[in-house]
């Protein structure tokens, strides 16, 4: 296939994924901040909200004080913030259209059809009130375009690059996620344990739609350690690093063994990732660091999606 | 040209495609009491439900020179113009002539110009115009074809006088409208569809598909690799592009994906490169090669051209086509074919005056008021004087533009153009049309009966253009005009 074909379908992919993520993550730190306010926190939520979309510079450059409605607007329609929600689904829907043809019907329906109602919802400033209907609505309708693609497109390599965008994103977003609440969010007066630290912890599995598979997966109170085993090496979490690395790996060989076996720099990166996730221990990587091991991990994902692109895409 | 044949002059009424006043033809007959006995409600319903198909398909269309979005829908009406088996044969001999006779002087320009040499055209309008491409002399295609694919563009102003207006040899667009309203009136009106018998054309791509692997380059051994060049997702007939490379399988490419070693096309690829064989550029000529055209363009590929000339990759349609199709030129199409084809015109050009002429020049300086004034190298309806709908203060500026550079527009009398029965604002009402008939010229030629059907919404509007508020409609041609189903009600 065309490599500009394969790149658009990589970045839409992406696009898709990092829409819905920050969907999610302003869903979370909207839920934070109600709670904070409750339980009286430190009023960092939006703060990290920022941080974890990787927007504070942007942001800092635009207004002076992370406010909830600013950082709500910036974050879900603002389209001078290239990852805000609406942004991205944009910039998915260009790469949509710049391949048209190798898209199915049902990925381009659901596409464009969210497009042209995100356009609707963007015409007016979002709010703390209007924001979280519209980013659940979002949310529903990148789950509609995984699927749609999922169930229409041939499994040939543009599907393999398609699921490459997917996954790359969404461990990304995970590792992110973590690392916000980690590294940021906790008070220094606030012991761990704390009501504040457990309702936090609770929106954070939730921000993965993970809290009922914590429950049954370790049948235990909610514990920093074991939510951050959940979230990086457990095989079974579909949004766990692991998880998203084992499909990774799993169509980088696809490809290769269907363009005739050569590889190349991106897979040794996926192989050698993969592999210190999947024989990990937690405690180890606690040992070492949370904050350090994921600050490592998202630097290397960035290395590995240049390697894809310097391989396939360009 | 003195002065225009009694039957085109302005302000004879317009010929209704259903017949006369009081009467429906046969053809027209099923539709007529359709609209009747459906409720205005039921059919409102049908139009929103149209148009949402159509947004959501994303057919869109950009327009410009115009603050609008990048992204207007063009409006589709859902009331099908309908042509006779009888009308279509005519027009279909007229147009596989015409094509014919369009590339045989392609072929001629750019090597002994016989037409030329035998008087019949004045050389100058050939070798000064801009269509004419110098690079293309001594060079032949594969099959000797140049204008793969014609849109010939057709007016009626009675039951049987039906006129080109004008050729279009490049890259003509509107295609996907055919295909796409077909489409959605089967799927809006399955009944009504299916009581008529109607040639299909949803074929069309097929069609295409073969005209271009029937023009592989000597060279190419086995399954040619053909592509659809386009100049990117920001150009008005981009999903028109797309379209077509979908419905026929084929990579839809833009320069950059292309790069040319040794004289040889390849694509950049997954894999590494692969060799093309076969290009159906929707780019124009100067955008193809900034080595040979425009040095600035990002748009094409460096090299492309060479390899073309080399014979190495044929480029659908050929470089240098455009000299057919220029106005200037239109007036002299008649003559090709009975230079090249000793035969007489199936379809007769409308009458023109060509202001290169001081004669005609005259002529059309008297008469602006009556009179459609084109410029030769424009296209797409923009920069033309309708007269009889200009202000005295437009058609003195004009005046004063074609005093300055006359060899630069031709003018024909302002037609009465055929109505067909079109939903409106308050119901529905006669508004004109006029045909675009595809005609793919390979190995043989081929014309998907029908064409696009262009209707000017406005009333009284005579531009059917997309570009100046146009719509399209579904054209049936019916391969019989027995009904195919009884009755249903």
């Amino acid at each position: 296939m065309l490599s500009r074909t394969a790149d658009s379908l990589y970045w839409l992919a992406r696009y898709v994924e990092r829409a819905e993520n920050v969907a999610r993550i302003v869903l979370v730190g909207h839920r934070m901040a109600s709670m904070a306010r409750s339980l009286g926190g430190g009023g960092e939520e939006w703060l990290s909200t920022l941080i974890a979309t990787g927007c504070e510079p942007g942001f800092f450059a635009k207004y002076s004080s992370p406010d909830s409605g600013a950082v709500i607007d910036y974050l879900v329609r603002d389209p001078d913030n290239s990852s805000s929600v609406f942004a991205c689904l944009e910039t998915a829907r260009r790469n949509a259209r710049a391949v048209r043809t190798a898209l199915t019907a049902d990925m381009w329906d659901a596409l464009n059809e969210t497009w042209l109602k995100a356009r609707d919802y963007a015409s007016q400033q979002m709010t703390l009130d209007t924001a979280p209907a519209f980013l659940e609505w979002v949310r529903e309708r990148s789950q509609l375009f995984n699927g749609a693609y999922d169930s229409t497109m041939l499994r040939n390599d543009a599907f393999y690059f398609t699921r490459l965008g997917t996954f790359l994103e969404r461990a990304d977003n995970t590792a992110r996620i973590l690392d916000v609440k980690y590294y940021l969010l906790l008070p220094q007066d606030e012991g761990v344990g704390g009501a504040l630290d457990y309702y936090q912890w609770q929106s954070i599995l939730r921000s993965v739609s993970a809290l009922r598979a914590y429950h049954w997966v370790y049948h235990d109170r909610l514990q920093p350690w074991l939510i951050a085993e959940l979230l990086l090496l457990r095989r079974e979490m579909p949004r766990s690093l692991l998880s998203c690395y084992d499909q990774i790996t799993r169509y980088l060989d696809l490809i290769a063994e269907d363009y005739g076996g050569d590889r190349g720099e991106c897979h040794r990166l996926a192989g050698e990732a993969h592999a210190r996730l999947r024989y990990g221990k937690i405690a180890k990587i606690f040992q070492g660091g949370l904050h350090e091991f994921l600050t490592d991990f998202i630097d290397r994902s960035i290395l590995l999606g240049g390697e894809i692109s310097n391989l396939y895409l360009t | 040209m003195a002065s225009p044949p009694a039957s085109l002059a302005f302000g004879a009424p317009a010929f209704d495609e259903t017949g006369l006043p009081g009467e429906c033809l046969q053809q027209y007959e099923l539709i007529k009491r359709w609209l009747d006995e459906t409720p205005r409600a039921a059919v409102e319903l049908k139009r929103r439900e149209a148009e949402l198909l159509f947004r959501r398909i994303g057919i869109t269309f950009a327009v410009y020179a115009e603050g609008g979005s990048p992204e207007r829908l063009i409006p589709f009406d859902i009331i099908p113009r309908v042509l006779a088996p009888a009308e279509w044969n005519t027009l279909q001999r007229g147009l596989t002539q015409r094509v014919k006779a369009l590339n045989a002087f392609i072929r001629d320009v750019y090597h002994d110009r016989e037409i030329l040499h035998a008087g019949r055209i004045p050389a100058p309008l050939i070798l000064h115009n801009d269509g004419f491409r110098p690079e293309m002399q001594g060079f032949v295609p594969p099959q000797g074809v140049y204008a793969h694919v014609a849109g010939i563009d057709m007016v009626r102003v009675g039951p049987s006088d039906f006129y080109v207006l004008e050729d279009n040899c490049r890259t003509p667009s509107g295609v996907s409208y055919m295909l796409e309203n077909r489409e959605a009136m089967m799927r809006l009106f399955p009944d009504l569809y299916a009581r008529h018998r109607i040639a299909p054309v949803s074929h069309y791509p097929e069609e295409l598909h073969d005209t271009l692997r029937s023009v592989a380059p000597e060279n190419c051994e086995g399954e040619p690799t053909i592509v659809l060049l386009t100049p990117g997702a920001n150009n008005s007939a981009y999903y028109e592009h797309s379209f077509l490379a979908d419905e026929m399988g084929i990579e839809l490419v833009e320069g950059v994906d292309l790069v040319v070693e040794d004289n040889i096309v390849y694509m950049r690829t997954t894999e590494g490169p692969r060799r093309v064989d076969v290009i159906y550029r929707r780019l124009d000529d100067d955008y193809l090669d900034p080595l040979t055209f425009l040095p600035d363009t990002l748009l094409g590929t460096p090299g492309l051209f060479t390899a073309f000339r080399s014979g190495n990759v044929t480029l659908a349609n050929a470089v240098g086509a455009g000299i057919a199709d220029d106005k200037s030129i239109y007036p002299f199409v008649p003559e090709m074919i009975r230079f090249y084809l000793g035969e007489e015109p199936i379809l007769a050009n409308v009458p023109t005056w060509r202001c290169a002429e001081t004669e005609d020049l005259l002529y059309v300086l008297d008469h602006l008021g009556d009179l459609v004034v084109k410029e030769t190298h424009g296209s797409g309806g923009y920069g033309m004087l309708v007269g009889p709908h200009a202000s005295r203060a437009e058609i003195e500026t004009f005046a004063a533009r074609l005093k300055a550079r006359p060899q630069d527009y031709i003018a024909q009398p302002t037609l009465a153009l055929s109505t067909c029965p079109t939903f409106v604002e308050n119901g529905i009402a006669p508004r004109h049309v006029d045909l675009r008939p595809f005609v793919l010229a390979g190995k043989d030629i081929r014309i998907v009966p029908g064409g696009l059907t262009r209707v000017a919404l406005r009333d009284g509007s005579l531009v059917v253009n997309s570009s100046q508020g146009g719509g399209t409609k579904d054209t049936w041609v019916l391969e019989s005009l027995g009904h195919a189903q009884p009755y249903r009600r």
